[in-house]
C-alpha cells in the first residue's frame, strides 16, 4: 500500500511538518488539561475571505477563522479526525512511506469514530494542515492520484525517474501522440527546464480541442508549448505551468470553454484557487491572459450554444462578487453573457472546419492580445 | 288543429315516485359509480347498524363480508349487527321504502339523517342486479327470525315483499342485510371500503368490526372501550333554525289549536312572554289556530323569527366522542410518536347546536413528504369524498401551519409533514352541501369553531418538535462527552506522549444544560392499573441547582409521590427539588391508579427558578 523505497529519505520539510503536527496535537492537550473545551482554527475557505497579496499578485486567504469547537458533534469528530490524520503522517514520516490521498481515505476506515464519510472530506482535512502548520502535503508525505495533464512542446526537460537516473528529453521529439505526462512532484529535485524554443504557452482545457491542436500542428506552425489542463487544473499542473512560466518568461494563454466554470478554471490558474488560497504563491501564475471562449466570441463568431441553466446563471451572479473577477473586462463580460443567456464550448469553432481554430480563430486572437504580430 | 301545445304535454306528464326519480338520478345519493356505490353501500348498512345498536343500548359488533360472483363486476355484500332486531311486519318498510324510517321528523345528532340511506342500496341493487336484498332479522332469543326479500316497487314507493320464511339464527338478535350489486373493489386507495371502516373504528372506539375481503382476509379493528357513547337527545327546533317550508308544515300538522301553545311547545327557546312578542309583531291573534294562517302571514312569522332574538338552543342534546376517545381510537389504527385531541365546547349556527373535535397526529411511521392526510367525519361517519369541497379543509387551508412546524407552499393550502388531521363534527343537522352527505358547506361559525380546534393542536405539536429537536442536541451532546471526547483525550496523549487529562470539568462545560428526562411504566396486578412516571433531573453545568418542578397530572388518581418535599394542589405535584451539584442528579416519580395503558402517555414537565438551559421541560 505505501512505497517505501521511493521517497526514503527524510527531508527538512518532513520534519518540520512533523513538528509543527505535534503542536496541533499539544494545543488540544493543553486546552483539555486547563478545563477547556477543544477547539481549532483554520482559516475561512470563502470568497469572501481572499485578499490580494500584493507582493506575489495573487489571492490568497484572510484573517478570517473558522473556529472548529468541540461543542457541537461535528466540531468534536473533526478535532478527533485531525488528531488520527496527525498521527498517521507523523508514523509515515517516521518510517520513510508515502501514501496517496486515496490510501489514506481508506485508511481511516480504521479509524473508527474518526473515520471520512468520503474522500472529499480527508482531502479537505489534509488542506486544512496545510493551512495550519504552511507546510505542503508532499511535506507530509501525502500525494495525489496521477491526473496525467499532458504536455506538447519543444521543451527540453530533465527528469529524475523511480531509479534516481536523471533523463533528459524533448516533449515533441521524445514523446507519443499523447505527450508529456506531468507527474506529480514537479518541483526543482524532481524535474527540471533545460531548454524552451517556443514563444507562448496555451493551456487548454478539454483534451478534443488539445487533440485538435496537436493535429494541425499548432505548437509547430505557432511555436506553442501545449499544456492540457484537464478540466480544474490538478495542483501539479498549475505548479508546472508556474514554474514553466517563470524559467521561460513567454506569454501565457488560457483556452476554454465559454462558461463560467471554465472562469473558474482560468482563475484558478491565474489567480489561485479558493481551496488552495494558502499556497497560492506556488500555484498561480497572475501573468496568465484568458484567451476565449468569451461571450463575445459567442457574438462575433455567431458560435452554436446553449442555454445556461440555473445553476449556470447562479455561478455568474456569484462571479460577480468574487473579487477574484472584479476587473471591468470581466464583470463586462459576465454581464454580458448573463444578458445573452448563452454559453459555448471550444469545440464549437468546428462549425466552420477543422482548421478554422488553428488557421483564424487563435491567430485573431493572439493578434488581438498582442502575443503574435500580424 | 290548434291544440294548445300545453295540452300535447300535460299527456305525458305524470307525477314521478320518489323512487322513479332516484333510480334516474342515482349520483344525488352517492351511486355516482361503481366504486363510490360499493363504498355508499358499505357505508348506509354499517351507519344503519350502529345507529340502530346505539338507539338500543347495546354496544355494536358489525361483520362486513364483501365477496366475489361469477360475474367479475358483480358481488355479494353482506352486513350483519347484533342490534336489536326489527319486528316482522317493519321490514320490508325500512328496506323497501325510501324515505321511511323513525328519524326523519327528530332534530337528534345521528349518522343517517333522513332516512334514505339503506332503502337507496336496495333500490340500487334491483336496477344493476335485478336481484332483491335478503333481509334477516331477530328481535330477541325467545322470538322467531325472519327471512324476507324485499324489493321497492319504484312507482308507487311501496316496499315488495317477495319471500318470507322463518329460519334458524344462532344469534340472539340483530339483523343482516345481503345485496348483490355492481360495483368494483379497491385495495389501496383513499376510498376504499378498508379505509372506511378503518376510519369509523377510529371515532367508534366501542365498535367492533370484522371485515372480510373479497379475497377471504379477515380485518378485525377491536373495541377499546366498552362503553356506549352517552346517547344524543332529541331537542325541539330553535326558530333561528328552521326553514320557510319546514315551519309551514308545522303549522299544517300542529295539534296546537292557538298559536301561543304553538309556539311555546313545538319550538325550545320561546317562553309564554316571547311568543305574545313575536305574535304582536307579527299582527297574529294569539287566540289563531295554527293552521288558518296564510302564506303571508308564515312568511312574516318566519322573518320575525329571524330578527328576534332567542336563547341559543340547549347543547347538551350533543354526544361528543371525547378527546381521549379519539384518542385512543387514532393510537388503535395508526402507529405514530405523537397525538393530541381537542373537543371543543358546542356551539350554535342557526339555531343549530354543532360541536368540533379535531385531533393531530405527527411523527412515527407517516410519510413526511406528503400532504397530510385528512379524516373527516360528521357524526361519527367517515367522510371520503369531495374533500375539496368541504368546510373541514377549507378551515385547514385557512390555517399558516408553518409556525406549527408543518410545511405548507405560501403559508396556504393542505400542508404536508409526518402528519394527520382529524376533524369531526357533531350536529343535529350537520349542514352538508348534497344529499349524499360527502361535505359540510363553509358555514361561519363551523369554520371558525374548526380553525380554533386545529390551533390548540397545531401548538401541541410544535412544541412537541421543539421538544424532539431539543433531545437530539442532547443525544449528540451525550455521545460528544461519551464517545468522541475521551478519543481526543486519548489520541492527543498519544501523540505527544503525556497522561491523560481529566474530563469532568469540559464535560459540564460541553452539556451546560439540565437534562429532564421524564419516562412512564405501566404495569397491571390482577384488576389494577398503575401507570408509574419517574422524572430524572441531571444537573449538567458548573453550579449547582435548587429549583421547582411541576408536574400536572389527572385528579384523585395519585399515590406514591417522591421524594418527600413535595405537595400537591388541585391537578399539579410541586417538587422542591435541589440542590443538585454539578454532574449529579437526583429521581423523582408518582404512580397513577386505575387509567388505561395509553391514557397517560406523555408528563407535562414545568419548572421555575431555574436558570439556563433546560432540556425536557417548559418554563412555568
Amino acid at each position: 500500500m505505501m512505497t517505501g523505497k521511493r521517497g526514503a529519505q527524510i527531508t527538512a520539510g518532513n520534519r518540520e511538518a512533523s513538528d509543527r503536527l505535534v503542536k496541533i496535537a499539544e494545543a488540544i492537550h493543553g486546552q483539555l488539561c486547563d478545563d477547556n473545551i477543544p477547539y481549532l482554527e483554520v482559516s475561512s475557505r470563502t470568497k469572501n475571505n481572499i485578499v490580494l497579496d500584493e507582493d506575489h499578485k495573487v489571492w490568497k486567504y484572510g484573517s478570517d477563522v473558522v473556529t472548529r469547537s468541540a461543542k457541537d458533534l461535528g466540531g468534536a469528530t473533526n478535532i478527533l479526525r485531525n488528531l488520527y490524520t496527525i498521527d498517521f503522517i507523523r508514523e509515515m514520516i517516521k518510517s520513510g512511506k508515502s501514501s496517496t490521498l486515496r490510501e489514506m481515505y481508506y485508511i481511516s476506515e480504521g479509524w473508527e469514530k474518526a473515520k471520512f464519510p468520503t474522500q472529499d472530506e480527508s482531502n479537505k482535512l489534509a488542506e486544512d494542515l496545510e493551512i495550519i502548520t504552511r507546510n505542503m502535503r508532499e511535506d507530509f508525505k501525502l500525494r495525489p492520484e496521477e491526473d496525467g495533464a499532458r504536455v506538447i512542446g519543444d521543451l527540453t526537460i530533465a527528469e529524475r525517474n523511480r531509479k534516481g537516473q536523471v533523463k533528459r528529453f524533448n516533449c515533441k521529439d521524445d514523446v507519443g501522440e499523447s505527450g508529456y505526462g506531468i507527474p506529480y512532484n514537479v518541483e526543482e529535485e524532481k524535474l527540471q527546464f533545460k531548454s524552451v524554443k517556443a514563444k507562448m504557452i496555451i493551456a487548454i482545457e478539454t483534451g478534443g480541442m488539445f487533440d485538435r491542436l496537436v493535429e494541425n500542428g499548432f505548437d509547430e506552425t505557432h511555436k506553442a508549448i501545449l499544456v492540457h489542463l484537464k478540466g480544474q487544473p490538478a495542483r501539479s499542473t498549475r505548479r508546472f505551468i508556474k514554474r514553466l512560466h517563470s524559467h521561460s518568461n513567454i506569454p501565457l494563454v488560457i483556452f476554454t470553454d465559454g462558461d463560467p466554470w471554465s472562469y473558474r478554471i482560468f482563475a484558478s490558474v491565474a489567480f489561485g484557487a479558493i481551496k488552495t488560497a494558502h499556497i497560492s504563491e506556488y500555484l498561480a501564475t497572475p501573468q496568465a491572459q484568458y484567451l476565449g471562449i468569451t461571450p463575445s466570441d459567442i457574438v462575433n463568431y455567431e458560435l452554436p450554444n446553449d442555454t445556461l441553466s440555473d445553476q449556470d446563471v447562479n455561478a455568474l451572479k456569484s462571479e460577480l462578487t468574487d473579487p477574484r473577477f472584479a476587473s471591468d473586462q470581466w464583470r463586462a463580460e459576465i454581464k454580458l453573457q448573463l444578458k445573452l443567456k448563452k454559453k459555448s464550448e471550444q469545440q464549437a469553432l468546428a462549425k466552420y472546419g477543422l482548421d478554422f481554430v488553428t488557421d483564424t480563430y487563435l491567430p485573431q486572437k493572439l493578434k488581438e492580445m498582442r502575443i503574435i504580430r500580424g | 288543429m290548434s291544440q294548445p301545445y300545453a295540452e300535447t304535454m300535460a299527456k305525458s306528464q305524470k307525477e314521478i315516485s320518489i323512487s322513479d326519480f332516484f333510480a334516474k338520478n342515482r349520483q344525488i345519493l352517492g351511486f355516482d359509480n361503481p366504486s363510490k356505490a360499493m363504498l355508499v353501500s358499505v357505508k348506509e348498512a354499517v351507519d344503519n347498524s350502529l345507529d340502530a345498536c346505539e338507539e338500543a343500548g347495546i354496544l355494536p359488533t358489525i361483520f362486513v363480508r364483501i365477496s366475489r360472483t361469477d360475474n367479475k363486476d358483480r358481488f355479494r355484500l353482506m352486513v350483519r349487527d347484533n342490534g336489536p332486531g326489527i319486528v316482522k311486519k317493519q321490514i320490508a318498510s325500512v328496506f323497501g321504502r325510501l324515505l321511511y324510517g323513525s328519524r326523519f321528523y327528530a332534530i337528534r345528532q345521528s349518522r343517517g339523517q333522513q332516512g334514505i340511506g339503506i332503502s337507496a342500496v336496495v333500490l340500487y341493487s334491483q336496477l344493476t342486479t335485478g336481484k332483491p336484498a335478503i333481509v334477516t332479522s331477530k328481535i330477541g332469543e325467545d322470538h322467531p327470525c325472519y327471512r324476507m326479500e324485499v324489493q321497492i316497487n319504484t312507482k308507487n314507493n311501496r316496499p315488495q315483499m317477495i319471500s318470507n320464511e322463518v329460519v334458524l339464527w344462532d344469534h340472539p338478535h340483530g339483523t343482516q342485510i345481503e345485496v348483490e350489486i355492481v360495483g368494483r373493489y379497491h385495495k389501496e386507495k383513499r376510498q376504499s371500503v378498508y379505509e372506511y371502516i378503518k376510519s369509523t373504528a377510529i371515532v367508534n372506539p366501542h365498535v367492533e368490526i370484522i371485515f372480510e375481503d373479497p379475497d377471504g382476509v379477515v380485518h378485525s379493528f377491536h373495541r377499546v372501550v366498552d362503553k356506549l357513547p352517552l346517547p344524543a337527545e332529541e331537542i325541539r327546533p330553535h326558530p333561528h333554525g328552521i326553514e320557510l317550508g319546514v315551519l309551514k308544515n308545522m303549522l299544517a300538522y300542529s295539534e296546537s289549536r292557538k298559536m301561543t301553545s304553538f309556539l311555546t311547545t313545538e319550538f325550545c327557546r320561546i317562553s309564554p312572554r316571547g311568543a305574545r312578542e313575536i305574535l304582536e309583531k307579527a299582527s297574529i291573534s294569539e287566540k289563531k289556530n295554527p293552521k288558518r294562517l296564510n302564506l303571508d302571514e308564515v312568511q312574516v312569522l318566519y322573518n320575525i323569527f329571524n330578527e328576534m332574538k332567542f336563547m341559543s338552543p340547549p347543547t347538551d342534546c350533543l354526544s361528543p366522542i371525547g378527546d381521549l376517545l379519539i384518542r385512543k381510537g387514532l393510537k388503535k389504527e395508526i402507529d405514530s410518536k405523537f397525538a393530541h385531541t381537542v373537543t371543543r365546547d358546542p356551539r350554535v349556527y342557526r339555531g343549530t347546536p354543532f360541536q368540533v373535535e379535531a385531533g393531530i397526529i405527527y411523527g412515527g411511521e407517516l410519510p413526511a413528504g406528503d400532504t397530510v392526510k385528512i379524516l373527516r367525519f360528521a357524526n361519527r361517519v367517515p367522510l371520503l369524498y369531495q374533500q375539496g369541497g368541504c368546510a373541514m379543509t377549507h378551515a385547514i387551508e385557512r390555517i399558516n401551519w408553518r409556525p406549527y412546524g408543518l410545511e405548507q407552499r405560501g403559508g396556504k393550502g393542505i400542508p404536508s409533514g409526518p402528519a394527520m388531521i382529524l376533524v369531526h363534527i357533531a350536529s343535529t343537522n350537520a349542514p352538508f352541501t348534497s344529499e349524499s352527505k360527502e361535505a359540510v358547506a363553509d358555514v361561519d361559525e363551523i369554520l371558525d369553531e374548526v380553525g380554533r380546534a386545529l390551533m390548540e393542536c397545531g401548538r401541541k405539536v410544535k412544541s412537541h418538535i421543539n421538544k424532539k429537536v431539543k433531545l437530539k442536541k442532547v443525544s449528540e451532546k451525550y455521545s460528544i462527552i461519551k464517545d468522541i471526547l475521551p478519543e481526543i483525550a486519548r489520541k492527543s496523549s498519544e501523540i505527544i506522549g503525556k497522561p491523560h487529562p481529566p474530563l469532568d470539568g469540559v464535560i459540564t462545560k460541553i452539556m451546560n444544560v439540565t437534562v429532564i428526562d421524564s419516562g412512564i411504566m405501566y404495569h397491571e396486578e390482577g384488576e389494577e392499573k398503575f401507570t408509574e412516571v419517574t422524572i430524572k433531573v441531571q444537573n449538567y453545568t458548573q453550579k449547582a441547582k435548587k429549583f421547582r418542578l411541576f408536574v400536572k397530572v389527572p385528579n384523585g388518581l395519585i399515590q406514591g409521590i417522591f421524594p418527600e418535599r413535595n405537595r400537591m394542589k388541585r391537578e399539579i405535584i410541586e417538587w422542591e427539588v435541589g440542590p443538585i451539584e454539578p454532574a449529579r442528579s437526583v429521581r423523582l416519580g408518582f404512580t397513577i391508579l386505575g387509567l388505561d395503558r395509553t391514557d397517560y402517555d406523555d408528563v407535562d414537565v414545568y419548572y421555575s427558578h431555574l436558570t439556563g438551559e433546560v432540556i425536557g421541560a417548559d418554563p412555568l
